[in-house]
């Protein structure tokens, strides 16, 4: 339904903005808002493999996790919808609340072996 | 004599048909026994009574009680003189059973069943069943193997309750056991209504041989000669169930009753001179029989494990390996002997092989100097002869030499082995002398004595007139060189007379003198001063050191062997009763399917035989057709025999006792140089137990090796195999968990790329 919402839009776009709805975005529009959400996506992956410290390799979690909610909200403007908007909200939430779970975590294991590297874990092998 | 042979199958047919009943027959013969000509001369079975099945049964009790014996662990006699109690009941049912059969018309069988055994069907065509009820055959064949089957089995366990006395308490119990169960299996074997129950009593006769010869099981030798002599007989048993296994396919059936009017169609074509009818497959089974009957009756080329039997104690050497065992494939041949005659080539076999073994055999005991193995090997020559006799048909001769070389083989075997008891386990004919004249062995003298004429064949004993009747007929019938092995059997008989008293002279007359054996032990006595005993004795030459007696027999061997020798002088009469069928036996086995009713055409194309009409011409033919050189043989052979014998009897007497002054050497030994190496490799059995040893078993071992490394290397490998790829595979993967949290992340990473990359790739 979306998407022949989209199509109507675009071909009534000028009565639509006459009736103050915004411009509906076009493709290559939408493409830009992608690749920067692939590159953020992929500078989180890589720091989370990359990094050491327990603290920075969670920070890399969370940068995949707006990643994610870039692409969600450029899609929520391309199809002019707000689904995607409302649940960027439900995982800013969430991706907050497991913020604090992680950190708490983080002290746990910081306390046991007073180092936040990531390397000193390696109990559970075999 | 011809005449005669061949007016009892009509005699008997015109008997016998009233006696074929229509409708009820135990073993449900077919209807076309009735009309039809009744088969060789045997008449339909009637329904015996069941007290008969107490000759198997009562040594079955027999074994119960040595059992419980063993199990209560009775420490007395009391084993032996209840299994000579039940074994003398079999052989009075035996004798009332002879009794009953006696009482019907001539030829006639009866039938008594014990119990249905196998009663299968796979499908509803004619082939596609099979039923055998363990039931027993009684005819006069079977009544005169039981009576002295039993006989002997109730003398010998009164012997052995003496001679195994040294054992009471730790295996006395064990040998009455197994000697038990043999006379139920030789009953089974000789008494069997149908192959099935013949080849229970076969193995089961096996077995026990086994159990028996074992008995010393702490001995190496005996354990050996056991094992030897159960494989021997299991080659041939092979050959007896391929037999067993061909006549079913063939005939459908291996009940006798139903077997025997099934064979004489082939028996008419055969006498009317068509032997090319008969079809492969029948006249194979024969062939089939007689390698069974090889093995079991030690013919060559499996005979070996007789003499190596000698290792058992000689209660079982002389029932076992001389009188009934043995006689189990002379038995099974005389017993289908209808099979035997329409097949072009059986008993021509067993009669070349008979004849070459007897010759071999007696060769071999002229070098010997244990008397039980010379008595061994003189019980295969015997037996070549028993086979030779069922080959020239004269299965009459055949049954009778069976029945004298069972006494007389079984008086000289408990006359070696009191000697063996009495000495110390002494049997080197070098080491003992004048046995017979020491101070209560006169009676193993006389009973010594007895038996070796009769195993020499003097005139007028009952082994010359068996012996003759076999080497008589054999110039007779005419088959391919049976004149040359009538001239075997008579040399044999000539060398048999020179072995049997080369040990009568050395052993029982002559200079007193013995030596111990290695088992001489006074009772309070170890084996070490035994052993100083026999240095001694080897210095002093006839004194002894005062520490060994001889021990005399007691009561109970003497009047065993005293009633055997009797039985073996009483048994010659038995030639004399009815004469017209060569004697008592000779008309028990006519009256059997051991008959030979001139249908074996194939031995003589013009002639003896071909005539089942009966007529006198016959017999101007036949005396010139079988001759020996140009005379009669029937008349001429008593001489004959009787100057080989006493030949052989005067060359013992002049080599081995006159001028014998010590029991080590006599005359003999200065002949023997003469000789070359010939004595030698008798001596050494002709190398025929080396020979089997490398060109059989020493094969056989590499092979076993062969197949030890690959089983060890190949299957076990494969095993290994299955066990270590999973561990080579997981030394491989294990490293990748290392518990290093970058290394699992890498792999998320890694598995999420491939994922993507599967997608888009697919979408396109």
């Amino acid at each position: 339904m979306t998407f022949g919402l989209a199509n109507l839009a675009n071909a009534a776009g000028s009565t639509l903005a006459q009736a103050g709805f915004p411009e509906p975005m076009s493709t290559p529009a939408l493409a830009h808002y992608l690749f920067l959400s692939a590159v953020l996506f992929v500078i989180g992956m890589v720091g989370f493999v990359t990094r050491r410290n327990l603290i920075i390799m969670f920070l890399c979690t969370e940068l995949m996790f707006q990643a994610a909610g870039l692409a969600l909200i450029a899609f929520s403007r391309f199809h002019l919808h707000h689904t995607g908007q409302t649940f960027v909200i439900f995982v800013l939430t969430i991706a907050a609340a497991e913020a604090a779970l992680a950190l708490a975590l983080v002290v746990l294991l910081f306390r046991k072996k007073d180092s936040l590297s990531g390397e000193e874990w390696r109990e559970m092998q075999g | 004599m011809t005449t005669l042979i061949h007016t009892i199958p009509s005699l008997v047919a015109s008997l016998t048909g009233s006696l074929v009943q229509d409708g009820h027959a135990d073993a449900g013969h077919a209807a076309e026994q009735v009309g039809h000509a009744v088969s060789h001369g045997i008449a339909t079975p009637v329904e015996g009574p069941l007290w008969i099945a107490l000759i198997p049964l009562l040594p079955i009790v027999g074994l119960l009680l040595a059992t419980f014996a063993a199990i209560f662990k009775v420490k007395s006699k009391l084993p032996a003189f209840l299994t000579v109690g039940c074994l003398a009941g079999a052989f009075g049912v035996a004798v009332g059973a002879y009794q009953h059969l006696s009482g019907m018309a001539p030829g006639s069988t009866m039938v008594v069943t014990a119990f249905e055994w196998f009663d299968l069907s796979w499908g509803k065509g004619t082939g596609q069943n099979f039923h055998a009820d363990f039931a027993f055959y009684i005819d006069t064949l079977t009544c005169l193997w039981m009576l002295f089957v039993t006989g002997l089995a109730t003398l010998i366990a009164l012997y052995a309750s003496e001679y195994m006395s040294h054992d009471v308490g730790t295996g006395y119990c064990r040998f009455f056991a197994a000697f038990n169960l043999f006379v139920f299996s030789m009953a089974c074997l000789v008494m069997g209504e149908n192959l099935l129950v013949l080849f229970l009593g076969w193995e089961g006769v096996g077995l026990c041989s086994y159990l028996l010869i074992g008995y010393f099981y702490k001995k190496p030798a005996a354990v050996d000669a056991a094992k030897k002599a159960f494989i021997m007989n299991r080659i041939g048993d092979f050959g007896l169930l391929m037999g067993i296994f061909l006549t079913f396919v063939k005939f459908g059936t291996i009940s006798y009753p139903e077997l025997w009017p099934l064979v004489q169609p082939y028996i008419e074509a055969v006498k009317a001179g068509h032997v090319g009818d008969v079809p492969l497959t029948v006249s194979l089974i024969p062939i089939l029989f007689m390698i069974g009957a090889f093995g079991k009756s030690a013919q060559l080329p499996l005979y070996v494990w007789l003499p190596d039997a000698m290792e058992g104690p000689t209660p079982v050497s002389a029932l076992i390996h001389a009188a009934t065992m043995v006689t189990a494939g002379v038995y099974l041949i005389a017993r289908t002997y209808p099979l035997f005659l329409v097949s072009e080539y059986a008993l021509p076999i067993v009669g070349w092989v008979g004849a070459i073994t007897a010759l071999l055999a007696a060769t071999i005991g002229m070098a010997q100097f244990d008397i039980k193995r010379i008595m061994a090997y003189s019980t295969v020559s015997q037996l070549g002869y028993m086979f030779c006799g069922l080959a020239v048909l004269s299965s009459a001769g055949a049954a009778y030499h069976v029945f004298t070389h069972a006494f007389f083989k079984a008086t000289l075997f408990l006359c070696c082995g009191a000697v063996m008891h009495g000495f110390g386990g002494q049997l080197d004919l070098r080491k003992l002398s004048g046995v017979a004249f020491m101070k209560g062995w006169g009676i193993v003298g006389i009973a010594m004595l007895v038996g070796c004429l009769n195993l020499a064949g003097f005139p007028f004993t009952a082994g010359f007139f068996s012996k003759d009747m076999i080497i008589a007929e054999s110039f007779v019938t005419a088959g391919p060189g049976y004149g040359l092995i009538g001239w075997i059997l008579l040399l044999t008989a000539g060398l048999t007379a020179y072995y049997t008293f080369r040990v009568f002279f050395r052993v029982f007359v002559g200079p007193k003198s013995y030596e111990p054996g290695d088992e001489a032990h006074d009772h309070d006595d170890d084996h070490a001063h035994g052993e100083e005993h026999n240095h001694d004795a080897g210095e002093h030459g006839d004194h002894h050191a005062d520490h060994f007696h001889p021990h005399a027999p007691g009561l109970a061997i003497n009047l065993v062997l005293g009633i055997l020798a009797l039985a073996s002088i009483v048994a010659a009469g038995a030639y004399f009763i009815d004469t017209d069928h060569h004697g008592w036996v000779g008309k028990m086995v006519h009256e059997s399917s051991a008959n030979y009713t001139g249908s074996a055409a194939f031995l003589d194309a013009a002639g003896h035989g071909a005539d089942a009409h009966g007529h006198d011409a016959g017999d101007a033919e036949h005396a010139a057709h079988g001759s020996f050189l140009g005379m009669d043989p029937h008349k001429v052979m008593y001489y004959v025999s009787g100057v080989v014998g006493f030949i052989g009897i005067g060359a013992a007497f002049y080599l081995h006792y006159l001028g014998r002054k010590t029991a080590a050497t006599s005359k003999a030994d200065t002949l023997l140089p003469l000789l070359g190496p010939i004595p030698r490799w008798a001596q050494h059995k002709w190398y025929v137990d080396e020979f089997y040893n490398a060109v059989i078993v020493l094969p056989l071992r590499v092979l076993a090796h062969v197949f030890h490394a690959i089983d060890r290397l190949l299957v076990d490998g494969l095993v290994n195999l299955a066990g270590v790829l999973p561990r080579l595979v997981g030394a491989r993967i294990r490293p990748w968990q290392n518990g290093v949290m970058h290394g699992y992340a890498v792999g998320m990473v890694g598995g999420l790329a491939l994922l993507i990359a599967a997608v888009v790739l697919l979408s396109m």
